[in-house]
């Protein structure tokens, strides 16, 4: 992990892999859709709106893919303090929150037809809506204590960390609290899931976690330009000020 | 009485959004990491 603490050799690799990851997540992704929307079976109990899945269970992993980041580079920003950690945590603040709020949205979107209601405080949709201001709440506090070298701050950090407690809690809501979400489908080599869901729904987060790793790398390449930028502007002002 | 819904729109208003909000985000981040690498090119001429 050390290998890539250098900025230079991370954005050698990142010049790359950016496109990459986004072009092939696009393929994937519209592929996977597009086979969930037109050849996918209606299911015996949802009909038609459980091609709402394709798009809401991705976006649902990362949401909490996305914390999980932000927890794990607050950990080595703190401990072996990484160089590039903090930023990888401010880079996936905002795509992180994106996919929580359409996982919401979704989940609101299929909850009519199937429940009858557009949202009830249940402990999994009530948990996926903490974990949302809990994004906001990050995004607004790495802005404001931002370190010398681009990271997020300890602060953000410590909340980062802190705030990962939120990501069990979501996991097991379904199993702790009655509610009306379903219990989980997929657990650990076990799916409740016919075939003709689970690849199409494996396809679809395979293609939504490129196209997240891209958006992460882009956000990673803007903030170091930006830092790059400020240090050389700093340096020739302080240059001129001395002459 | 029981309600009868299009259970299509409520598919298409689900994928449109995904994939809107998805696309948004990906060109979002694009043209920023484009942006700043370009004004910190800009700043080495200065």
């Amino acid at each position: 992990m050390h290998g890539f603490a250098n900025p230079a050799r991370f954005l050698r690799i990142a010049r790359w892999l950016t496109p990459a990851c986004l072009v092939a997540g696009l393929v994937v992704t519209l592929a996977a859709l597009a086979y969930g929307l037109f050849a996918a079976p209606a299911d015996r109990l949802m009909g038609d709106t459980v091609r709402i899945l394709f798009i809401h269970v991705p976006a649902a992993w990362l949401g909490m893919a996305g914390w999980t980041t932000i927890a794990g580079a607050g950990v080595a920003e703190l401990v072996w303090r990484h160089p590039l950690a903090g930023i990888a945590a401010r880079a996936a603040a905002v795509p992180g929150a994106a996919f929580t709020a359409i996982c919401l949205a979704t989940g609101s979107i299929w909850g009519r037809p199937t429940w009858g209601t557009w949202w009830v405080w249940d402990g999994r949709l009530t948990s996926m809506l903490v974990l949302l201001f809990l994004y906001f709440g990050y995004i607004a506090l790495a802005d404001a204590t931002r370190g010398e070298g681009g990271g997020s701050g300890r602060v953000a950090a410590i909340f980062g960390i802190v705030g990962a407690i939120n990501v069990p809690i979501i996991n097991r809501s379904v199993v702790w609290w009655n509610s009306l979400h379903q219990p989980p489908s997929i657990t650990m080599g076990k799916s409740a899931i016919d075939a003709a869901f689970l690849w199409p729904l494996l396809g679809a987060t395979v293609g939504f976690s490129l196209l997240f790793a891209g958006v992460v790398l882009a956000r990673m390449r803007a903030i170091l330009a930006d830092i790059q930028a400020e240090a050389r502007l700093r340096r020739k002002a302080m240059a001129r000020a001395e002459d | 009485m029981r309600e009868s819904l299009d259970q299509w729109a409520f598919v298409w208003a689900a994928y449109a959004l995904g994939i809107v909000g998805t696309l948004a985000m990906v060109a979002w981040a694009w043209w920023s990491m484009r942006r700043a690498e370009a004004r910190r090119d800009k700043s080495r001429e200065r």
